[in-house]
């Protein structure tokens, strides 16, 4: 077993690689390999057991959606019960598209408006600081702190005076106040990365200020740009007090769907599995198939 | 040069003071304009409801009761502070957030340095311990309830009974624990969130630095603590600022577990009862003001004192 730390570096998943590269500084792997091999086999069992541990109750829930509602509550559990496909089939029973195709709506929809507002802002913030504009920085990110209820009902009387209620796009708007101070936040860490030279030499060609976006910072902030998008998708399909507050029938979202779902027709745990399972699987997908993107996106670059 | 690469000397520091002449000509406004449209946005869809909680918090409000409506001057905040459930909800909120965040960063700290090195499946383990990050978190807090804490079927009494039999003891657990049944699945699904952050900032360390401590004959625990941990802190304190205002703001996890009876109503539910069940609007908007301050107060404090990402603040 001493060899295992050659093998692994020659064999190890996607994943690592990439996250090398998301890291600024290239890695020195001899430094790992100088490490005594039994303790590192004992700290790599390690890892395996928490990592396993920790998507346990992920694995036992989809285990469980494909068990019918006899098998999934036994107890001792039969993890070898015969596979069945009824909870899938009672969730789609109760007419869940409306509510993913709203979540769709919402999450894409504010995702692509945030964008639209943190790019410009950010640029102001990063590459030609405005006055004071660590202020401006944490005025944005205090807004993040400002708990959504203790707006909410202004949100929902103004809604319910214009008639907003039940209203994707009242939901849509929400969620881009909610996502954008964390886009420009990042953002603006990205953005600071463009070289300054660069910039300095469009202005001076005359390059208009759009053209100086598209040609020059664009392609420099791209993987932040797709990191933040991840980021606000997640938190916006994630979302449920304002989602329960101010939709009902028509507006509702997949999460409010999800908690009327349990109440309103007493418990069937292969279905409550099938369902937490499908709602999440869009975030699942997304975070898994951009997973060095939303550790990028995470550190934010705002420590760079 | 590595010196440079060890502190990061931030961008805009250098760029902030002396912005080239080509740039300067550009005028205040072609630098302030791009700002706007979000800074317009962020104020009306944020501030404006809070000036108006703030507005509402100062009248006698109930739906049920329209004609009633008026001014009441601090009869809601003296409701407030001396209602014994917010006073429970302010605690219960304080201790979420507080036990949350510690014990996720401690945990991710652990998780993340156990993965900052090579090994065979490195890519599996990393992508498991992501995966609680990618619930939903109702959906989460629905698997914890029903399918894990059920004290019929859940997999925790399930385990207990393959394990030690027939007559294995079969805890309620969310009667039992009713906090530390909310905590331990919000403890679960932030992590992996502060597992990323830290893992991001350990594989972002100058290793030829560690290496040549190593052969000064510095120990794994010297360079931890003299070393990584340093390093690490900007990256504890954003993992710890990030985690500390979604958590405060928690309410899947308390709605959906224990519906905050068992004393674990916090805030955001405690308001969430009082404006959608209650329908008091001025006592609800008087709890909202009070989160409020409270959490700027905390906030600022934070960011102005302890935090070095605002340090350099000209």
């Amino acid at each position: 077993m001493s060899t295992t730390d050659t093998t692994g570096t020659g064999t190890t998943g996607a994943g690592t690689t990439s996250a090398d590269t998301t890291s600024g500084t290239p890695r020195h792997t001899e430094v790992r390999h100088a490490k005594p091999p039994r303790s590192g086999v004992l700290l790599s069992a390690a890892a395996w057991v928490i990592g396993f541990l920790f998507a346990l109750p992920v694995l036992w829930m989809v285990l469980t959606s494909f068990h019918n509602e006899n098998d999934a509550a036994k107890n001792p559990p039969d993890v070898f019960a015969p596979l069945s496909l009824d909870g899938y089939r009672s969730f789609f029973d109760a007419g869940p598209w409306p509510p993913l195709l709203n979540s769709l709506t919402a999450s894409v929809l504010s995702t692509a408006l945030v964008l639209l507002l943190a790019f410009p802002a950010a640029y102001a913030l990063s590459i030609r600081p405005v006055k004071k504009w660590t202020d401006v920085l944490f005025f944005f990110l205090s807004t993040k702190m400002l708990p959504i209820v203790a707006g909410i009902l202004p949100l929902y009387l103004f809604a319910q005076t214009v008639g907003l209620l039940d209203n994707i796009w009242w939901l849509i708007l929400l969620y881009t106040s909610m996502n954008l101070p964390i886009a420009i936040w990042m953002l603006r860490s990205f953005l600071a990365e463009v070289p300054v030279e660069m910039l300095e030499a469009a202005s001076v060609d005359g390059a208009s200020l759009t053209r100086t976006l598209k040609d020059i910072v664009a392609p420099v902030v791209m993987p932040g740009i797709a990191s933040a998008a991840l980021i606000c998708f997640i938190f916006s399909w994630n979302e449920l007090l304002l989602a329960r507050v101010l939709t009902s029938t028509v507006a509702g979202t997949a999460p409010v769907f999800l908690t009327g779902f349990v109440t309103s027709q007493g418990l069937f745990l292969a279905k409550v599995c099938a369902a937490s399972f499908v709602v999440s699987l869009p975030v699942l997908a997304a975070g898994f198939a951009a997973q060095d993107k939303l550790v990028q996106g995470l550190s934010m670059g705002a420590v760079k | 040069m590595s010196s440079s690469t060890a502190t990061k000397p931030r961008a805009e520091q250098v760029r902030g003071p002396e912005p080239s002449a080509a740039l300067r000509r550009m005028g205040d406004w072609a630098r302030r304009a791009p700002l706007l449209p979000a800074l317009i946005f962020v104020i009306v869809m944020t501030q404006l409801p809070f000036v108006a909680t703030l507005v509402i918090s100062f009248m006698n409000w109930n739906a049920y009761y329209p004609e009633e409506r008026g001014f009441a001057g601090f009869d809601n905040f003296a409701r407030v502070f001396t209602d014994t459930n917010t006073r429970q909800a302010v605690f219960v909120t304080i201790l979420l957030t507080v036990s949350v965040v510690l014990v996720s960063l401690v945990l991710g700290l652990g998780i993340a340095l156990l993965l900052d090195r090579k090994f065979r499946g490195q890519g599996i383990v990393r992508t498991m311990m992501i995966t609680p990050f990618l619930i939903v978190p109702v959906a989460a807090a629905l698997l914890w309830k029903h399918a894990l804490y059920n004290p019929e079927y859940g997999l925790f009494n399930g385990l207990l009974k393959a394990v030690f039999g027939e007559n294995a003891p079969q805890p309620d657990w969310i009667t039992n624990n009713p906090l530390i049944a909310v905590i331990a699945a919000l403890v679960w699904q932030w992590t992996p969130f502060m597992m990323l952050i830290l893992l991001a900032g350990l594989q972002s360390r100058p290793l030829d630095v560690v290496e040549a401590a190593r052969i000064d004959g510095a120990s794994s625990l010297q360079i931890f603590r003299s070393m990584t941990l340093p390093h690490l802190r900007q990256y504890i304190e954003l993992s710890g600022l990030l985690g500390a205002i979604y958590v405060v703001q928690n309410f899947d996890h308390v709605f959906t577990i224990t519906s905050g009876g068992l004393g674990t109503a916090n805030l955001p539910y405690f308001i969430y009862q009082t404006f959608y069940t209650a329908q008091d609007y001025g006592r609800a908007s008087a709890a909202g003001v009070v989160v409020v301050i409270g959490t700027i107060l905390i906030a600022t404090a934070a960011l102005r004192t302890a935090f070095s990402l605002f340090k350099e603040d000209a």
